[in-house]
Parts: C-alpha cells; structure tokens; sequence
C-alpha cells in the first residue's frame, strides 16, 4: 500500500494534497517553519505503522528521520525526536521525501542501449557488459582510460568500495565526485588552516552563540532545520544573526541586519574586518602566540579555464607585522568603496567579531564555497575566528556546512576525490602504504599522483582521453558547469558512458547502460553529516524490480574483472562488513569511528569517538582527548600543533559584467527542490509549489528593461543560454545589476551558461558570478 | 463540493486558541506550525454557499489575524 492508496477515496486524498499545498506554501513564506505531527495525520491505524530510524536524504544537516512501514512499503515520515540535530523538526522536502520512490518512471531494471534504443536487460547480463567494457578498455588504453564519477549522496561503504576498486584494485586515480562541486573548497580551506578536515564545533554551538554570520548562505532554505533552530535561540536568548549576502533571500529577511556586498569582494570584506580586529586592539594575543603562525602563498593563480590547467601553492611563512603591513590595504575605507558595503556596516561586523565577551559562529556553504577563490575565503573566516581566539568552544566556531547528506562522511572521509584515500592523500607515501596494507595490494599499485578532479574529468571525456566513465548518484549534465560543453562530449563515441540511478535524468539519457539503483531507504547504508556525525539505518524496504544497492553492482563489477579476493564481502552483510574494514583507517583519538552496534542503537554519533564519547569541539583539550601539547588548545593536524593565519588578497572574479555582458548571474537552490530536482521534482507536492526555474530581477532592473513578471527572457553568457519566465520581486531580490536562478529544472538549463571557472586550490567551480544579458523573447 | 486549503495567521501567542477555534467547526482540519504563529487549515464543504458561509465564521474568530488562500479544489459528490 502506497502513501497515495493508504489514503482512503479521492477526496481523502485531495484533502491530504491541499494540507500538503498548505505546509509548503508557509514553507516558502516563514523561513524554517516546521509542521512536524504533519506526518502521522492522514495515515491509517498510525499505532500499527513499524518505525525505523535513519538519516534524511536531502542535504547535508543530517536530520534524524523515521520512516513508517507498513506491510513492506513506506507510508509515512516524521522527524526522529531522539535526533540532536533536529529534535524531531524536519522541513518540507525531509517529510516528504519518500514520496519519490513511488515514481511511475523509477528505473526497476537495466537498460542497454542496442541500435539507438534502450532494450531492458537482466541486471546481471548488464554488469557483465560493464565489467567487459571497462576491462578491454583498460587493456586496450591504459587503466587512466577508466574514471569514476561518484557522489555526496552515496553511502560510506558505496564510496568506500568505489575508491578500492578504482584507486587498489585497478590502480586509477580517475576517482571524483560531485561534492568537488560544494564542498572542495571547505576541504581544501580546513587542510590548509588546519591540517585536518571538517568543522571543529558542532551544531550545539547553536545553542551557545550570540551572534550567526552568515556568509553567502540562505540557509532559511537551504538548511532549513537548522536555521530554525537559530532563530529559536533569537527568540528565547536574544541572539542576534546577520546576513552578509550578495541577495536579498528568506533567510535576510528572518536576520536582524542583512548586509549586501558585491559578488567577489567578501575577500576583501574579510581582510577589512581583520584589520579592524587589529587596529583596535581586539586581537587574541596570547591565543595568536600560542596557537597561530602566519603564512602566505602564491597570488594571481588564474581560473583553471583552459584545459589541463595545474596549480600547486607554495606556502610561505610570514611574521604578524607583514601580515599587518599586507592589511592596510585593507581598511573598511577603502574595501567600502568597491564591495558597497558601508565603512559602518564592515565596522559593526568587525565589532562583533572582536568583542570578547560575545560569542560567534559563522556559518557558509555555496556562496563561499563556490569561488574562485573559495579556499581563500575559507581561510579567511578561519582568520577571524582565529584572531580573536572564538574557535574550539560551545558558540564560538567557524561551521562551514554541507550540501549533501554525505559530502562528509563519503566524499571526505572515506576520500572519494582523485587525491584522496580513506586516511589522508595518494601524495603521502605513508597513507598509500597504509590503504595498500589494509586493501591487501601491493603498495606499488596505488599511484601517487592526483589525476582528474571533477571539471577536468568531463574535459578529459570530450577531449577523448577517458573512454570509459561510470556515474553513480549524481546528474552531472545538469549540475556541471557549462554543461553544453559535457553534453555533446558524453554523447561522443569515443566514451562509454555508464550510469547508475534511481530515476531517468538528463545524464542517464546519453548512458550506454543505465543501471537501477536503491534508494536510501531501500539498503542499508551509514552517511556523515555536516558536524562529523556518523548515522547508520538498516534496510526499510525492497527495492522496486532488479534495482540494487550501488556497493552491489560495484562489488560484482570488481569480481568479473578479477579482482574477486579485493572484495570478500557477503551480499548479505556487506555495509557491515565494509563498514568494519574501512574503520581501521581512523583508528585513535583524532578520527575514531564509533563501533557499529553503537551506530546501530544511536542516532548518530559524531567522530572522533573515543572511550565511548563523542567529541563534540575538537582541538580543545577540555573536550578532545587528542590534545596532548599541554595547552588550552592544540591544532594537532598541523606537525607544529599550530593553525595558520594565511594572508590572502581580494582578486577579481574572471569574468565581471560588461557593456555586451551587463548583468551578474548567480545560480542556486530553493527550499522545495534537492538540487538537480531528480528526487524532488516527482514529489507531486514540491513540484506544485515550485514546478519550474525562473529568472529573478531587481525591480528597478526589471522597470528599465520592461519585464514583467512571467515573460520568457533568454539569459545568455559568452558559452550559451537558456530561457526562463521573469520573476520580479517574489523568491528573492537580486541586487540592481545581478539575475538570479535556480538550477533545479533540467527544462531549463542555466547550468548552459554558467563558466567553467574553479579555484584553483580546491578545484571548486563558481557557479555564483559570471557575466550575462537579457532579452524578452 | 470545495476542499480548500489556508494559511491561517493567528494572533502572536494566539497560536493555540486559534486552533481549538477552527476546530470547533467539524468542516475544519488543521496542522499547526511548530515554531511559528501560523496554522494549515484544510476546509471541506458540501457546496460553496456552506463554503462562503464557513469562510466568515472562520474570520470572526478573534485569535485570526489573516486567512490566506492557498488553493481550492472541487470535487464531485460521491
């Protein structure tokens, strides 16, 4: 019985629909608004539905779910009070989530295409193909012919199955994954402050901050739980959040100050405020002394726009004079008149900042993150946080938070990015020496240099050099940037193109096999969450057909291939299994896996997990029993046990707005749809309240141009276009001279027009600022 | 035969006593929000006069602030 068909009659049912129509609308009206008892009304004999417990599958919070099942199908969801993370609040996709398994158009079996059609085919006569394509390949090309496109939304044991057999099995480094379009910034911002990754706090902080920055960050929307969990706080304790943004969103106007800057100069923004932190004394001494060094690296990087680009910086200490010095370039005076934020806002910022007796969290996500420079952005939040010594304590924090229900635990942990291994990097001899070791390969076969992050590897395919790609979990031709290059190139012959998902996507229709996946709740599976939690669920229900668990499929590739003994693992309880090898790489005190029987009872646990207990603040020796240099604090993921300070100027975006190109686009996400809309999009409700992509203007921009709302304008860059109706003055306000859109309607491309610019540290795309113009059309 | 949907405003603190209010009236379902002064009201009416005539009292209820429409559907009498 369906969600639908346990609805007795039409009317019941249309009665439920408008319920459903309501809660969304008051979604998108009060920001973090939470109907959570909406689940268990409308269901029937509540009292005989089986709860089981597990993660949400849309975004990186990692709210705590209970999943109602009743003779063998899911009914109903409701948020998991025994979850800290959300107490048992969920937002508008979390409690709707399971409607989209039910999908007419899920994909129930294999498909090959055989004369330009795609004929069904027997899951395991599918695999053998794939198996036999990807070993001939390897035979005929090189194993560097081979890659593997993985996700943030893949399980733990998925991913880490996927690096041992790219990275231990076949002996590739062809191994990315869609978090290096949200999260590789973050991860390159952590390694290079900190020497180890992932935040510090916990989403406790919440409850202990003063003030929440926001940089760059809707969070109303994007991490909607959570932010109501803070504006609860503004309510009972009178904290305070500040939106610094370069529009004008749900979450500004729920803010007590929404501060507008120009796209790009939050770099110099952030240099101001620490040079106000400086100048008026409000410098951490002792903790600056302790615990920081200083340091600079290289400058005028470029933006990875040309094909094969490589960058590695060259770090180099420097004295806290010069960095003063490198400062008062800095001054609110001068960073005001180009990032048109007033001297008085970049001073209040400053201000609450450098007040000793209140305490910070800042939050980011995209809006840093995706940047060209996003690895200097994030080095320069920690700059503020580290100046000021607000780091490593309840309330006080810099939290860069995720995008996907495992960017942390899968595309981090377990390391499924080109450079990575599940403890460390394929660089350090002694962590493939390790993997080696526990993979039980010869070390020799794990190569030690990083080969294609995720833009490279799809210029890679259109230049020929791949001939082989397997995509899992993830619709890299709608989220790519400049996607009209990908497509053309993943429909050349020269790359056989596999894909595994859930449903049909714009990525699936240029595969050569297209395999079916489980959903989340359909096998078992751990993610990790923005705040280093680990949760674990067990299998609610069948998978429709021949659909299988990622792991699976990855697991009878590998045997077909040969490499049967890599890859012991009973079919029956392989996540345990898997999950028991993968946790020798994080044995000790700085990464320890809580147990999976503890995983199996809790709703989460955060690592390190040492004699029985979650750290939650790590680097605080009051808290983390890794700290062993003596001190308050210790940032042991340095050799020195001392955080970086990096000195990182305002540069340029590579493209700005000009007389042929006037506007700037910004791109991002909206509260109704889980990026690419795959999932959301066949949740009937979420696709009512938000059934298509739109073009957002500034009023006074929209006057000049007239436009008005509804009328179809062709967005267009220097690499393509897309149309969209206008809106004006309904999601968001854009600020004069800047569009926005959403990227989740594969009907509408924007993703066409966006540029291919990455930082070129973390290799991160920016899918915030490029140069566009508008016409009606 | 109208089912319509509504996002009822209650009063600040009022959140409650609105929601007993509305479910006084047996054509009335409500979700309230956990964390805002706001409630989704579901009406189900057997013709739109009952529906208009429903619409009013709901509006006299001194706890509302503001009804608004979220989306009508009609249906044919079983």
């Amino acid at each position: 019985m369906s969600m639908y068909e346990s609805i007795n009659g039409r009317r019941t049912f249309i009665k439920k629909m408008a319920m459903l129509s309501a809660m969304t609308a008051a979604a998108s009206m009060f920001p973090g608004i939470v109907f959570a008892s909406e689940q268990e009304k409308g269901i029937e004999d509540n009292g005989n539905l089986d709860w089981k417990k597990g993660p949400c599958r849309f975004c990186g919070v990692g709210c705590g779910i209970l999943v109602g099942t009743e003779n063998g199908k899911a009914v109903a969801v409701k948020g998991d009070p025994n979850s800290s993370v959300n107490k048992g609040l969920l937002c508008v996709k979390g409690y709707h989530q399971i409607m989209c398994i039910q999908s007419k158009d899920r994909l129930e079996h294999a498909l090959v295409k055989k004369n330009g059609r795609y004929v069904k085919t027997p899951l395991n006569e599918a695999l053998d193909i794939v198996a036999n394509k990807m070993k001939s390949t390897i035979d005929t090309h090189g194993k560097d012919s081979v890659a593997m496109y993985t996700s943030g939304q893949s399980t733990i044991p998925e991913g880490y199955v996927a690096s041992k057999l790219m990275k231990g099995a076949i002996g590739t480094n062809n191994l990315d994954c869609n978090a290096r379009l949200c999260m590789a910034s973050a991860v390159a911002g952590f390694l290079t402050t900190f020497g180890a990754d992932e935040p510090m706090g916990c989403y406790e902080d919440i409850d202990h901050a003063d003030y929440f920055v926001t940089w760059g960050n809707n969070m109303a929307e994007m991490h909607p739980v959570l932010f109501s969990r803070m504006l609860e706080q503004k309510s009972l304790r009178g904290a305070k959040i500040i939106d610094f943004a370069t529009r004008t969103t749900r979450s500004s106007t729920a803010s007590d100050r929404s501060i507008l800057f120009e796209p790009q100069t939050d770099l110099a923004v952030a240099n101001a405020i620490c040079y106000e932190i400086i100048k008026n004394g409000w410098m951490n001494k002792s903790f600056v002394e302790k615990h920081c060094n200083f340091s600079k690296g290289i400058t005028n990087m470029g933006y990875g726009l040309e094909d094969n680009y490589k960058f590695t910086d060259k770090p180099e200490k420097i004295d806290f004079e010069a960095y003063k010095e490198f400062l008062k370039d800095y001054s609110p005076e001068k960073v005001s008149k180009y990032s048109k934020v007033s001297v008085k806002d970049i001073k209040y910022l400053a201000a609450i900042y450098g007040d000793p007796n209140k305490k910070v969290v800042s939050f980011w996500c995209m809006g840093v993150n995706q940047h060209t420079r996003g690895t200097w952005m994030n080095n320069l939040i920690y700059n503020m946080h580290l100046l000021t010594g607000k780091i490593s304590q309840p309330g006080n924090g810099p939290f860069s938070l995720t995008g996907q229900p495992s960017a942390c635990g899968t595309a981090r942990e377990v390391g499924t990015f080109t450079h990575k291994l599940p403890k460390g990097v394929v660089m350090n001899e002694k962590h493939r020496k390790l993997a080696a070791k526990i993979w039980k390969v010869p070390y020799e076969r794990i190569p030690s240099k990083p080969t294609y992050h995720a833009t490279e590897m799809f210029r890679a395919v259109d230049r020929g050099d791949i001939k082989f790609i397997w995509t899992q979990a993830t619709n890299p031709l709608v989220s790519l940037p400049k996607t009209g290059r990908y497509r053309p190139a993943m429909e050349k012959e020269s790359c056989f193109v596999v894909v595994s998902d859930v449903f049909p996507t714009p990525t699936s229709d240029v595969a050569d096999v297209i395999l079916p996946a489980a959903w989340h709740i359909e096998k078992s599976g751990l993610y990790g969450n923005s705040e280093r939690r680990t949760q674990h669920w067990n299998k609610m229900v069948e998978a429709p057909g021949e659909a299988t668990e990622d792991a699976w499929m990855f697991i009878e590739v590998a045997k077909r291939m040969g490499y049967g003994d890599l890859f012991p693992y009973s079919k029956e309880n392989h996540v345990e299994e898997i999950y028991n090898e993968y946790k020798q790489f994080h044995e000790g005190a700085k990464h320890g896996m809580a147990p999976l029987e503890v995983l199996k009872k809790e709703s989460g646990v955060i690592w390190p997990y040492v004699n029985g207990k979650s750290t939650q603040w790590r680097f605080n020796s009051k808290y983390d029993p890794a700290c062993d240099n003596g001190e308050a604090f210790h940032f042991y993921g340095k050799p020195d046990g001392k955080a970086v300070i990096w000195q990182r100027p305002f540069e340029e975006a590579p493209e700005k707005p000009d007389n042929e190109y006037p506007f700037w686009l910004n791109t991002g996400r909206v509260v109704e749809h889980w990026h690419t809309g795959s999932m959301t999009r066949r949740i009937p409700v979420l696709h009512q309240a938000m059934p298509n992509a739109y073009v957002e203007f500034h009023p006074d921009d929209a006057k000049k141009l007239g436009i008005r709302n509804g009328e179809s304008i062709k967005v267009s860059s220097r690499r393509g276009s897309c149309v969209l109706p206008a809106s004006i003055n309904e999601r968001g306000l854009p600020t004069i001279g800047q569009v926005f859109v959403p990227f989740f309607d594969e009907n509408m491309l924007i993703n066409d027009v966006t540029i291919d610019a990455f930082c070129p540290i973390s290799k991160e795309p920016d899918y915030k600022k490029c140069a566009v113009k508008v016409e009606k059309v | 035969m109208p089912v319509k949907s509504y996002i009822a405003h209650a009063m600040t603190g009022k959140k409650e006593e609105l929601m007993q209010a509305l479910l006084s009236f047996e054509q009335c379902e409500v979700i309230p929000a956990e964390n805002q002064d706001v409630v989704a009201l579901v009406t189900d009416t057997p013709n739109d006069m009952e529906e208009e005539i429903l619409k009013q009292k709901i509006e006299a209820i001194q706890s509302l602030k503001l009804l608004s429409l979220v989306s009508g559907f009609n249906t044919p009498q079983n």
